[in-house]
C-alpha cells in the first residue's frame, strides 16, 4: 500500500494504480475522455491533468503510476487552467452541431465542457472536415466530431480481437477510419458507439429516433443467448427504441453483442396481436372467446396420452412454470419438452448441466478445451472471455476441429470422438495437460451433446476430471455452452420428457394436439395434428399452427431466465403487449380455467412462491439413463449457427437482416487488394 | 499537407522480389523473437523501392502477412509518413525543398518549371508517366539552397535554367549528374576550404 495525499486528503492505495484511480478513491472526479478502465491507456487527450507536487508540469494522471508520498492536487488554478485550455483545442475543430447530433444530452465532450470550458471560441480560422467513413450497417460515422481519443480502436484491437479500425494520416489529418472503410468483421463491433465520448460513432438504426430524457429506462436481462447479458432497455411508449449494456462484472463487464443491442427492432415487426385460426389456408382473426372455445373442444376430445407440448427458446421461468403445471395437472400428459435437439442431458444434478466455471472463472484459467462449440456464435460475451484471459494468461486453448477465427489463435485437434477416448483414458497430451493444468476449462457444446457417444464423451469427461481432483469444491472443470436463454431454467423445471421420446413421437405424427410455447426452431412434417402456437411472432411456428394466441415478448413482461452459469435472473416489463396479446404464464393459466373450471395460480405471486418452492428441491431425476452409453467412432461437427437468425426477434428484426446480408455478401469498394 | 490519396488503380498482386527477400529477412533478423512487426518501416521502404516508388495496397497486404500483423496497422504507419508514396509517382521523383532558406534562395521559381515542364499540380505524372514533382519540408542541405532531390540523389545550388536542362533530361529518362551545379564539394565554400587548412580531416 502506498500513502498519497489528494487535495490534502491522506490515503492508501494498492501499487500498480494510476494517479487517475487514486483520484477517484479519494473521491476527486477527473474529467476524461481517452481513459476507459477496460482498455489500455493511450494518454492522448489530455483532459485529465492534474498537479503534482514537484513536478514542474501538469500531469496526465491516467498515465501516471502512483509512487510513495505523491501530493496531487486537482483544484488549483493551475489544473482549471490546464482544463480550459485542453477543452479550448478539442472544441477548435468540433463541430458546434449538438442540436442534430445524436450524442446530445449523453455527450462526455457537452457534459464537460459545460463544466470545464469557457463559453467562447478564440479560433478564428476553417474547421478541419472529415468525410464519413463506412463501418457496416450499425455504425453511422460523423468523423467531423472526432477528438481522436482512440477508444475505439483500442477496443476492437484488444476486446474484440478484430484489428480493423486504426487511426490514419497525421496531425490535423488524422481520421478514424475502418481498414478501407469495410464493415467491421466482429459480433461486438456496436460498442464502439458507447465508448465513443462524443457523437463521432452513433448508432444508424438509432439515428434521430429519440433524446435520452425522453426516454424510459427499464435494466433488464437479455434472451438472445443463454449467457443472460445485463442490458438496459430504453422505450418511447410501446416502443423499444434501443437496449444498452449495463455494467455486471460477472457476466458480460460492460459490452454486449450486436444482436443483443439491435434485435430490438424485431419487436415491432410480424407480431401476433390478435388470436388467429386457420380455415383453409388462411388465418382468420378471432376474438380470445372464440379461440378458447375451439381450444377447449380440441382439448376435450383429445385423449390425453395424445397431447404434447414443446416450449420454446426465450420463454421465461412462469411460462415454463405454469405449462408444466398446466400438462401434469389439467392436461395429464406427460409429453412435455424443452429441448429442440435430442441432447445428451444429466438432470441428477444441477451440475451436470451449467457453466460451472463460471463466466468470471474463464480470467484464471490456464486451459481451455472446446468440444463441439464455438463459442464466438453461440455465446458472444462468454467468448470475449475466453480472449481477455488469453490475453492476460496467454492461456492454451484447443478445440475438437477447426472453427474458424475465433478472434485468439487455438490448436486444432481431431474432429472426432477418438480423441475424447484417448484423452479420457489417458492416452494423450492433453489429459497430462488437463492434469498440470490448475484451472483447466473442459467446455461442451450442445453440438457435441447431440452424437450418438455423447454420454459416454461427457459422463467420461465427468469421471475423469473428478478422478484428477478438477472438480471439486473450489473450482469445477466441466462446462456446457447452452445456446438458448431458456434452457438452463428448464432443466432446473426438469421440463424434459421423462422418457425422452417426445421429439421421435412428434416427428412420427403420434400425437394429435400439440402445443408450441414460443417454440420456433423444431421443424416436422405435419400430418393430421392440431398446433396450437402461443407466442409473439408470427415465425415458423406461427405458420404451421391451426390456432394462435399471442403472447409477449420478453421486454413486456416480468419474467426470471436462469443463464448458462445458473445465476437466476429477472427481466423487467419495459413496454406493453400489443393489441389484444396477454402475458404468457396469463394465457396458460387462462386455458387451466376453460378446460379444469379452475385456475392454476390465483396470481403471480402464488406462481413465483410455487416456482421457488419447486426450485428449492434437490434433484432426483434418473433420466440419464433412459440414455444408452455406446461409443462409436464418429466425427464432431459443430453445427453452424445463423448468428443474426438464431430466434424469432432477430429474424423480424430488419437490422438482423441487414447484418447478415453484410456478412454473406461484402460490399465491393473497387480497391480490393 | 492533407491526406494522402491513395491510388485508385492499385495492381492485383504484389511480391518481393528474391533479392528484397533476402534483405527483408536480414531486417526482421535484427529484432528479437516475436517482434518482428518492428520492421515495417524497412520492409515499406523496401516495396516502395521494388515499385516504382510507390506502395501499393497489394504490397501493405503482402507485408501484413509476412510479419503477422493486421492490414490497418501497416496501413496505419504508411499514411503516417510523407516519405512513403501511396499513388504513382514516376520513375523520377522530384522533390523541391521550399522551407525558408530554399525559399529565400528561390525554389519557388523550381516550382514553376516543375509546373511548366512535368505537370500543372504537384503529385501529378508527366506527360509521359515518366516523373512527377511535390514540395516537401527541409531536406537538410540549406547550405546549398535551393536544392531539389531526384530520387535517392541531391541536386544543389541549383538555378532555374540549370534546373530545367535537368527536368528536361529526366524526361528523356536520362539521369543527370548529382550534386552541386555551382561546382562545390560537399559543403565546402565556392573556392574550396578556406580555414582549418593545417587538419586533413575535418
Amino acid at each position: 500500500m502506498l500513502k498519497v495525499k489528494v487535495n490534502d486528503i491522506d490515503i492508501e492505495v494498492e501499487e500498480g494504480l494510476t494517479v487517475l484511480q487514486a483520484c477517484e478513491i479519494a473521491g476527486a472526479e477527473i474529467p476524461r475522455f481517452c481513459y476507459h478502465e477496460k482498455l489500455s491507456i493511450a494518454g492522448n487527450c489530455r483532459m485529465c491533468l492534474v498537479e503534482i507536487e514537484k513536478s514542474r508540469k501538469p500531469v496526465a494522471s491516467c498515465a501516471m503510476p502512483v509512487t510513495e508520498g505523491m501530493n496531487i492536487k486537482t483544484n488549483t488554478k493551475l489544473v482549471e487552467k490546464a482544463r480550459k485550455g485542453v477543452m479550448e483545442f478539442l472544441l477548435a475543430n468540433h463541430p458546434l452541431d449538438c442540436p442534430v447530433c445524436d450524442q446530445g444530452g449523453e455527450c462526455d465532450l457537452q457534459d464537460q465542457s459545460m463544466f470545464y470550458g469557457i463559453d467562447k471560441s478564440r479560433f478564428k480560422e476553417n474547421k478541419r472536415f472529415v468525410p464519413e467513413k463506412y463501418m457496416g450497417p450499425l455504425i453511422k460515422t460523423q468523423m467531423t466530431r472526432c477528438i481522436h481519443c482512440t477508444r475505439c480502436v483500442r477496443f476492437a484491437t484488444e476486446v474484440a480481437g478484430v484489428p480493423e479500425i486504426g487511426a490514419i494520416g497525421r496531425g490535423e489529418d488524422m481520421q478514424i477510419t475502418t481498414y478501407l472503410e469495410k464493415a467491421m468483421e466482429s459480433e461486438l463491433s456496436a460498442n464502439v458507439i458507447d465508448l465513443c465520448p462524443v457523437g463521432a460513432l452513433t448508432s444508424k438504426p438509432y439515428v434521430f429516433e429519440a433524446r435520452p430524457w425522453e426516454l424510459k429506462k427499464t435494466e433488464t436481462v437479455d434472451v438472445m443467448d443463454a449467457v443472460g447479458s445485463n442490458i438496459r432497455v430504453d422505450t418511447y411508449g410501446w416502443e423499444v427504441k434501443r437496449i444498452l449494456p449495463k455494467i455486471n462484472e460477472d457476466i458480460n463487464e460492460e459490452w454486449i453483442s450486436d444482436k443483443t443491442r439491435y434485435a430490438c427492432d424485431g419487436l415491432k415487426y410480424q407480431r401476433l396481436d390478435v388470436p388467429y385460426v386457420k380455415k383453409g389456408n388462411n388465418f382468420n382473426k378471432i376474438s380470445w372467446t372464440e379461440a378458447l372455445k375451439i381450444l377447449k373442444n380440441k382439448i376435450n376430445s383429445t385423449n390425453p396420452e395424445k397431447i404434447a407440448g414443446l416450449t420454446g427458446d426465450l420463454t421465461n421461468m412462469e411460462t415454463l412454470f405454469a405449462c408444466k403445471e398446466l400438462f401434469q395437472k389439467v392436461l395429464k400428459s406427460k409429453d412435455l419438452e424443452s429441448r429442440e435437439k435430442n441432447i445428451y442431458i444429466n438432470l441428477n444434478s444441477r451440475k451436470n448441466y451449467l457453466f460451472n466455471s463460471e463466466i468470471k472463472g474463464i480470467e484464471k484459467s490456464d486451459l481451455i478445451l472446446l468440444i463441439g462449440t464455438n463459442p464466438r456464435y453461440e455465446a458472444t460475451m462468454l467468448n470475449a472471455r475466453i480472449r481477455k484471459s488469453f490475453l492476460k494468461n496467454d492461456t492454451e486453448i484447443f478445440s475438437l476441429g477447426d472453427l474458424g477465427d475465433l478472434t485468439y489463435p487455438y490448436k486444432v485437434l481431431s474432429n472426432s470422438t477418438d480423441e475424447v477416448k484417448k484423452i479420457i483414458e489417458n492416452n494423450s497430451d492433453i489429459s497430462k495437460k488437463i492434469k498440470n493444468a490448475k484451472y483447466p476449462l473442459v467446455i461442451f457444446g450442445e453440438s457435441a451433446l447431440t452424437l450418438n457417444s455423447s454420454k459416454y464423451m461427457f459422463e467420461g469427461f465427468k469421471k475423469f476430471l473428478n478422478e484428477n481432483n478438477k472438480i471439486n469444491e473450489e473450482w469445477n472443470s466441466l462446462n456446457i455452452i447452452h445456446s438458448n436463454a431458456s434452457t438452463v431454467g428448464s432443466f432446473d423445471l426438469d421440463i424434459v420428457s421423462k422418457t425422452n421420446d417426445t421429439l421421435e413421437k412428434i416427428n412420427n405424427n403420434f400425437f394429435e394436439l400439440i402445443f408450441l410455447i414460443g417454440q420456433d426452431n423444431f421443424s416436422f412434417t405435419k400430418k393430421n395434428e392440431f398446433i396450437v402456437y402461443i407466442g409473439s411472432h408470427g415465425d415458423k411456428g406461427a405458420e404451421m399452427a391451426d390456432l394462435i394466441l399471442p403472447g409477449a415478448a420478453f421486454t413486456e413482461q416480468d419474467g426470471y431466465f436462469t443463464n448458462l452459469e445458473g445465476k437466476l435472473q429477472m427481466a423487467f416489463k419495459a413496454s406493453y403487449p400489443p393489441g389484444e396479446a396477454k402475458e404468457d404464464w396469463v394465457i396458460i393459466n387462462e386455458i387451466s380455467k376453460l378446460v379444469h373450471n379452475d385456475i392454476l395460480f390465483k396470481d403471480k405471486n402464488e406462481l413465483l412462491s410455487a416456482m421457488h418452492n419447486y426450485l428449492s428441491f434437490s434433484k432426483k431425476n434418473e433420466l440419464s439413463s433412459l440414455f444408452k452409453e455406446k461409443y462409436i467412432s464418429e466425427k464432431i461437427f459443430t453445427l453452424p449457427i445463423d448468428y443474426y437468425h438464431s430466434n424469432v426477434i432477430a429474424r423480424s428484426s430488419k437490422t438482423m437482416n441487414e447484418c447478415r446480408n453484410i456478412r454473406t455478401k461484402p460490399k465491393k469498394t473497387g480497391t480490393e487488394g | 499537407m492533407s491526406l494522402k490519396k491513395v491510388s485508385k488503380e492499385q495492381p492485383d498482386k504484389f511480391k518481393f522480389s528474391d533479392e528484397n527477400l533476402d534483405l527483408a529477412k536480414k531486417v526482421v533478423s535484427n529484432y528479437p523473437t516475436g517482434k518482428k512487426k518492428s520492421a515495417v518501416m524497412a520492409l515499406l521502404y523496401l516495396a516502395q523501392k521494388q515499385n516504382n516508388n510507390w506502395i501499393p495496397l497489394a504490397a501493405m497486404k503482402y507485408i501484413a502477412k509476412y510479419l503477422e500483423i493486421s492490414y490497418i496497422n501497416v496501413y496505419e504507419v504508411a499514411t503516417f509518413y510523407s516519405m512513403y508514396n501511396l499513388a504513382p509517382v514516376g520513375k523520377y521523383f522530384i522533390q523541391i525543398c521550399t522551407t525558408t532558406p530554399c525559399m529565400i534562395r528561390g525554389a519557388y521559381k523550381l516550382v514553376d518549371v516543375c509546373k511548366k515542364n512535368i505537370s500543372e499540380k504537384e503529385n501529378e505524372l508527366s506527360g509521359n508517366k515518366n516523373c512527377s514533382w511535390t514540395e516537401v519540408e527541409c531536406l537538410g542541405a540549406c547550405i546549398s539552397a535551393p536544392m531539389a532531390q531526384i530520387n535517392d540523389d541531391y541536386y544543389e545550388d541549383l538555378n532555374t535554367k540549370q534546373f530545367e536542362s535537368i527536368v528536361k533530361d529526366i524526361l528523356k529518362d536520362k539521369k543527370p549528374k548529382a550534386g552541386s551545379y555551382r561546382g562545390r564539394v560537399n559543403s565546402e565554400p565556392e573556392k574550396n576550404r578556406q580555414t582549418l587548412l593545417e587538419n586533413k580531416n575535418a
